[in-house]
């Protein structure tokens, strides 16, 4: 059982660094109310608010009917009316029965009525692959919101930076879009609470290394830290860095990485056309052209829906063996 | 399919001594239910495409009233929880259990799964794993065969969830206003995933809300599946005739939402009060008590569907996995070009 006073955790989930940081940030804010499909008596579809509803009870942990336009569009009302409301979506691929409320609606509200008010909403769901959930539950739609100015988005690859970003989350004054990956909540790490480094907007350099800069974001980075492992073992020295927010992004460390090491391979497990690689590698050409050596990789989702057949799935993403695979090929030049 | 149903259950449906539907009723919702099980079995042997798979368990009725009511040419779509739904409408339980496999024999070639069966020479417009989804797929149906001067009704099944998604009502009015042989059936099995009925609606009376649509309304909430019939093919033909309809149909989901849950939200005493509305029980009893079918009959029925069931199991596990290059497929028609692999586009910019 998790004491949820404790201050720090050797070893933590993913799903209860994220469970923690919604009990304190809830304990510290009476305005912060959670609400969504199946968050209260179930505790999430993936465990997620587990146990909150006993803690908060049913004014503050709310269950809604299976509505999901009108979840995103409560949650802004109420944000513009003087609560701090988490909202769920249980997976991502929801989005697109929200996206009016989320596009239109969320994302606009400061700028259309000329920065009158606010709407401090927190959108947490979760996607990604590796559950056979099949076209319509396994997908990385993190580019719709990247495209929409107004919606911060975060997308944290462990439990230390799931904690600390919700909790910023929670504090700051624009709406934030917090995608979990399926496939993370039972990922261990450690959690300092008290280390609140000023992680919103900064990416994290999880290797230092010189021959190659691999960017990625969400459960991708702990595929380019394997494989950049593996990478050693063939004398190529990597350097792995987590984005951690897709907006605000952080230009300067990835700019700075690749100025460096001159190479870079972007990975995600979205879609390959329009992603956010797509856009990582449009700054990386924009400041580093000079410098670089091969041109960017963008290793990605295939371009296609994601089959459901485990077999297939599994081919659909990165692996840890290709990204080796062609950062070996990246770095073959010795110029 | 249906001729090959026909033979293999001929004596099921000859063998009754009066003109009622009753065996083949029950020998349907039997079918369900064994073919649910298998699911739970395939799982449980790690042979499945993950865990999201949606059970009828409990749910037999509907399915069988409503599929039975139908006819062969009409259409329809489904929710997630759709097994049941498409076995009442002739789906081939080896097909379906090789989709739910992930596997190259499946329905969907195993790129569908569970949650996406479909086969549209079985007029199935295909099953949904979005709340509502389907729903205003069989407007458009319906629009068709009015335009095409076809004589068929498309039907769109969905949950008690559902019936809090505003594409419903948006498509209840479509139906209204132009007239659509369409029919909306609620299988109510009173669980929006952990959610009880009770806590996601204000007024749970539905058809209140389809009758203010103007559609014609049934509402089922008892076990007997000969009635349900009878009753929902009085909306059905209806339908048929452009006058939409709505049909819900009470019921239980006897185990959790997928096979992850353990339904944590329930306890132990409600699922043993609910499921002892089991529209197969009753069924057989019926028969029994009213000399239709003798205990050895029905346990021979049993015994059949029990086998078929088995075999559809069998069929799905030595049923090949697709290659890789299947992932391409299908996305566009086969005349244009299929999207390059990730790999192929790789390997092109790092030759250059």
């Amino acid at each position: 059982m998790l004491d949820l006073n404790q201050e720090y955790f050797e070893k933590i989930t993913y799903r209860d660094a994220l469970r923690l940081a919604m009990h304190d940030a809830m304990k510290e804010d009476n305005k912060i109310i959670i609400m969504g499909e199946d968050v209260a008596k179930y505790g999430g579809a993936y465990g997620a608010t587990k146990d909150l509803l006993k803690l908060f009870g049913k004014e503050r942990i709310i269950d809604t009917p299976i509505s999901e336009p009108a979840i995103v569009g409560a949650a802004i009302g109420a944000a513009m009316s003087g609560l701090r409301p988490i909202a769920e979506l249980m997976y991502v691929d929801f989005f697109g029965m929200s996206m009016d409320q989320i596009g239109n609606q969320l994302a606009k509200i400061r700028y259309m009525f000329g920065g009158q008010i606010e709407a401090p909403v927190v959108l947490r769901t979760q996607g990604g692959t590796g559950r056979s959930g099949g076209a319509q539950h396994s997908q990385s739609l993190e580019s719709w919101i990247m495209h929409i100015p107004g919606l911060f988005l975060t997308m944290p690859s462990n439990p230390n930076d799931a904690y600390h970003l919700l909790r910023h989350a929670l504090k700051i004054n624009n709406p934030t879009i917090f995608i979990e990956h399926k496939l993370l909540y039972n990922s261990t790490g450690s959690l300092d609470k008290n280390k609140s480094d000023d992680i919103f907007g900064k990416a994290k350099i999880k290797k230092i290394g010189s021959d190659l800069s691999i960017i990625s974001y969400s459960r991708m980075t702990n595929f380019a830290k394997l494989a950049a492992e593996e990478l050693l073992k063939h004398n190529i020295n990597a350097e792995v860095i987590d984005l951690r927010t897709l907006n605000p992004l952080d230009r300067d460390t990835i700019i700075k990485s690749v100025n460096k090491t001159k190479r870079a391979l972007v990975l995600s497990e979205s879609y390959y056309t329009s992603s956010v690689p797509s856009e990582i590698t449009s700054i990386i050409f924009e400041h580093c052209y000079k410098n670089l050596i091969k041109p960017v990789v963008r290793y990605t989702g295939e371009d296609t829906p994601v089959p459901v057949a485990p077999n297939l799935e599994k081919n659909y993403v990165p692996t840890v063996e290709k990204i080796v695979e062609y950062s070996k090929k990246l770095c073959l030049s010795n110029q | 399919m249906f001729l090959i149903y026909f033979l293999l259950y001929k004596n099921i449906i000859l063998m009754s001594n009066s003109n009622t539907l009753l065996p083949e009723l029950y020998s349907t919702m039997k079918r369900i239910r064994t073919f649910e099980e298998r699911v739970s079995e395939l799982f449980i042997k790690g042979e499945t495409a993950g865990s999201m798979l949606h059970l009828s368990i409990g749910e037999e009725l509907g399915a069988t009233c409503v599929g039975r009511a139908m006819q062969e040419k009409d259409t329809f779509t489904t929710n997630h929880r759709g097994h049941g739904i498409f076995i009442s409408k002739g789906g081939d339980p080896n097909r379906m259990m090789a989709e739910i496999a992930g596997k190259k024999d499946g329905y969907c070639k195993g790129k569908g799964g569970s949650m996406h069966i479909a086969d549209m020479k079985l007029g199935h417009l295909g099953a949904n794993a979005i709340v509502g989804g389907g729903i205003p797929i069989v407007i458009g149906a319906a629009m068709s065969y009015k335009y095409l001067k076809e004589e068929r009704v498309s039907v769109a099944f969905f949950g008690d969830g559902a019936m809090q998604q505003g594409i419903l009502y948006e498509s209840m009015n479509m139906a209204s206003l132009w007239k659509l042989p369409v029919v909306f059936c609620c299988i109510n099995n009173q669980y929006g995933m952990g959610t009880k009925i009770d806590d996601a609606v204000g007024v749970k009376q539905f058809s209140k809300r389809a009758e203010s649509f103007g559609l014609n309304t049934l509402h089922i909430n008892d076990l007997d599946v000969e009635n349900a019939y009878y009753k929902s093919k009085e909306i059905i033909d209806l339908a048929r005739k452009k006058q939409p309809g709505f049909i819900e149909i009470e019921c239980y989901r006897f185990f959790g939402h997928a096979r992850m849950d353990k339904s944590p939200y329930r306890d132990d005493e409600e699922e043993l009060e609910m499921r002892k509305k089991d529209p197969i029980l009753y069924a057989s009893s019926l028969m029994e008590k009213n000399n239709i079918l003798d205990k050895s009959e029905i346990e021979s029925i049993d015994r059949k569907i029990s086998d078929e069931m088995d075999k559809a199991m069998d069929f799905a596990i030595n049923s090949p996995i697709n290659d890789k290059s299947e992932i391409f497929k299908d996305v566009y028609s086969e005349e244009d070009p299929a999207p390059i692999s990730v790999d192929e586009r790789i390997n092109k910019i790092l030759s250059l």
